[in-house]
């Protein structure tokens, strides 16, 4: 047997920040950040005799959710309790859903090798997060801030469909693109709004039933996610292979050895006692409700990519890339609408602000500038006012400090000299320098030209017109 | 359905409660008692009454999602037995 007779089956709860105003059961702030324990009440301290009501908000955008990924919504729910203790829970209880969720059999597509693949949803519920543990300077006790205890969740729970780790980084792309277009959750990884429990089995091909699942909790990077699967998969068929038998288990996936280490001990089977919470109702959604809300979804990335096709005439390939995050897709449509050159724009998105973007580790939703000035930007480079690699200048000033790009190109003197009569005293003065260059251009030597433009170009810091450098020295030179 | 002792332990573990060897028998009788309780209600002819949710019978309790800042951290740790940087301070948790 080999790793090619086993099948990989991956099933992901992911968990997902809601960018609501207030936490989910009381009104004190969601904002990251700030001093430990400044965004609390006595109700999400888990004070006694305190109680409990529910965000409308909350409610909203976890159909929203369900609506976005093709869930039924449940027309009645209730809210239940998740008991556990942890000191990050103060409740000692997590107020969660449990037998009935707000959304239920929905789908994500996704499209592997070409082929669309839909990715089953068990469920979407709501539910709260957890406070924070730091530890002291001195690594004698543990320090609970409260800050993100109650800030609103949903947990997206998958179907065991997906088959592979490209298959779940797909999924997670997808899924985080439709939360973003959607504006439930702002996604940043960083910041720990989108996370994931995952489980993975292997089985070998054929077989009908599943094997025993391990599970690695709280992971927030796509890229771990990845490499963990992998690990964990290889590792389960290796002990297979040697006649062992995999432990359902729970699991650490340690980044910096890239291994999984057994995080609890085994005995302690989960058990939960989920039990309705008495301190709220019941929620009922209406058809009414309903239909409201499918009316308040957006254009989703679908429909965006082919009118990127049919009215802009972009490639295929480019849409796919600008509709693949909610912030590309805005700023392409932003930046187009001011300048009118779709294609430039789009090129602009895919080639150096992704690269900006990479370099620094950053996100799309981290691009500091507007679609305005991306678009006034395109128009500079049109209208000849600055030469493209001036333009990328101004790009990287445009990370660094967000400004108008006219302003930015007064500021650092950096207007492309497309003045005839400049550019001919420039032309004129580099001849005068290279006269072994203008003897290799008589000789026959073309490429003589380029040098000189070259020239011409570190004369004027890039600032001269490359196109009017190139025909004033072939009109000089031939004369 | 009767009340082990394997299951006495079970849920005083969840509980996260110590209990004494000589207790086990007298919580699982009453916890037998509070079963036997529930019995009788589940033999309640219920067929002509509507399903319920919960004792309270209203739905959709909302609040806007307007923030009102506490305010106070002071008084919410006041109580804290230890404190520290503004946090409460509890025995290491790995
Ligand atoms: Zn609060």
């Amino acid at each position: 047997m080999s790793r090619e007779d086993y099948e990989i089956v991956i099933g992901l709860e992911v968990h997902s920040e809601l960018s609501t105003k207030t936490k989910i059961f009381c009104s004190c702030p969601t904002e990251f950040g700030g001093e430990p324990n400044t965004h609390c009440c006595p109700v999400c301290m888990a004070m006694p005799g305190t109680l409990p009501v529910l965000n409308e908000k909350v409610v909203e955008y976890a159909i929203k959710a369900g609506l976005a990924t093709n869930c039924e919504i449940a027309s009645i729910s209730k809210n239940d309790r998740k008991n556990y203790f942890y000191p990050d829970l103060p409740k000692a209880y997590q107020i969660s859903q449990y037998d009935m969720p707000l959304c239920e059999h929905g789908y994500v597509e996704i499209e592997v090798g070409g082929e669309k693949k839909k990715i089953g949803l068990t469920r979407i519920h709501i539910e709260e997060d957890a406070g924070k543990l730091n530890h002291d300077d001195y690594g004698r006790g543990s320090l609970v801030d409260l800050n993100r205890a109650g800030v609103p969740l949903i947990e997206i729970v998958s179907e065991p469909d997906l088959r592979s780790s490209e298959e779940v980084d797909l999924y997670l792309k997808k899924l985080k693109s439709i939360l973003e277009y959607i504006e439930v959750s702002d996604c940043k990884m960083q910041e720990g709004s989108l996370r994931a429990d995952v489980n993975v089995s292997v089985r070998k091909k054929g077989q009908k039933e599943f094997g025993t699942r391990t599970e690695m909790k709280n992971m927030n990077s796509f890229k771990s996610i990845v490499r963990a699967i992998d690990y964990e998969a290889e590792r389960q068929i290796e002990v297979l292979e040697d006649g062992g038998k995999i432990d359902q288990e729970t699991l650490r996936w340690d980044d910096v050895s890239g291994k999984t280490f057994p995080m609890r001990d085994k005995e302690d089977a989960q058990d939960y006692r989920y039990f309705p919470d008495p301190d709220l109702v019941a929620i009922k959604i209406s058809e009414e409700m309903k239909e409201n809300i499918r009316k308040s979804l957006p254009e989703m990335p679908e429909s965006r990519k082919e009118r990127y096709i049919n009215e802009y005439k972009l490639p295929e390939y480019d849409s796919n890339i600008l509709i693949s995050s909610k912030y590309f897709s805005d700023l392409f449509e932003g930046a187009t609408k001011v300048c009118n050159n779709a294609k430039a724009v789009s090129n602009w998105i895919m080639t150096d602000i992704t690269k900006e973007l990479n370099e620094k580790e950053l996100e799309p939703s981290d691009i500091p500038f507007t679609a305005d000035e991306l678009g006034n930007l395109v128009i500079l480079i049109d209208k000849g006012t600055i030469s493209s690699s001036i333009a990328k200048k101004v790009l990287d000033e445009m990370f660094k400090e967000p400004r108008d790009p006219q302003k930015i190109i007064e500021e650092k003197g950096w207007v492309q000299i497309s003045d005839e009569g400049a550019i001919k005293e420039i032309v004129l003065k580099i001849i005068e320098a290279n006269p072994q260059s203008v003897a290799d251009f008589k000789a026959g030597k073309d490429k003589a030209v380029g040098f000189l433009v070259g020239q011409a170009m570190k004369e004027t810091k890039g600032k001269a017109n490359p196109q009017m450098l190139n025909k004033m020295f072939l009109e000089e030179l031939n004369k | 359905m009767v009340v082990s002792k394997e299951e006495i332990l079970h849920i005083a573990k969840l509980a996260d409660l110590n209990i004494q060897e000589n207790e086990i028998d007298e919580y699982a009788k009453n916890l037998q008692d509070i079963l036997n309780f529930v019995d009788v209600l589940n033999n309640v002819d219920t067929d002509n009454v509507e399903e319920t949710m919960g004792v309270i019978s209203n739905s959709n309790v909302f609040r806007k999602d307007e923030i009102k800042e506490f305010g106070n951290r002071d008084i919410l740790l006041q109580n804290a037995p230890e404190q520290e940087e503004g946090m409460f301070k509890i025995p290491k948790v790995i």
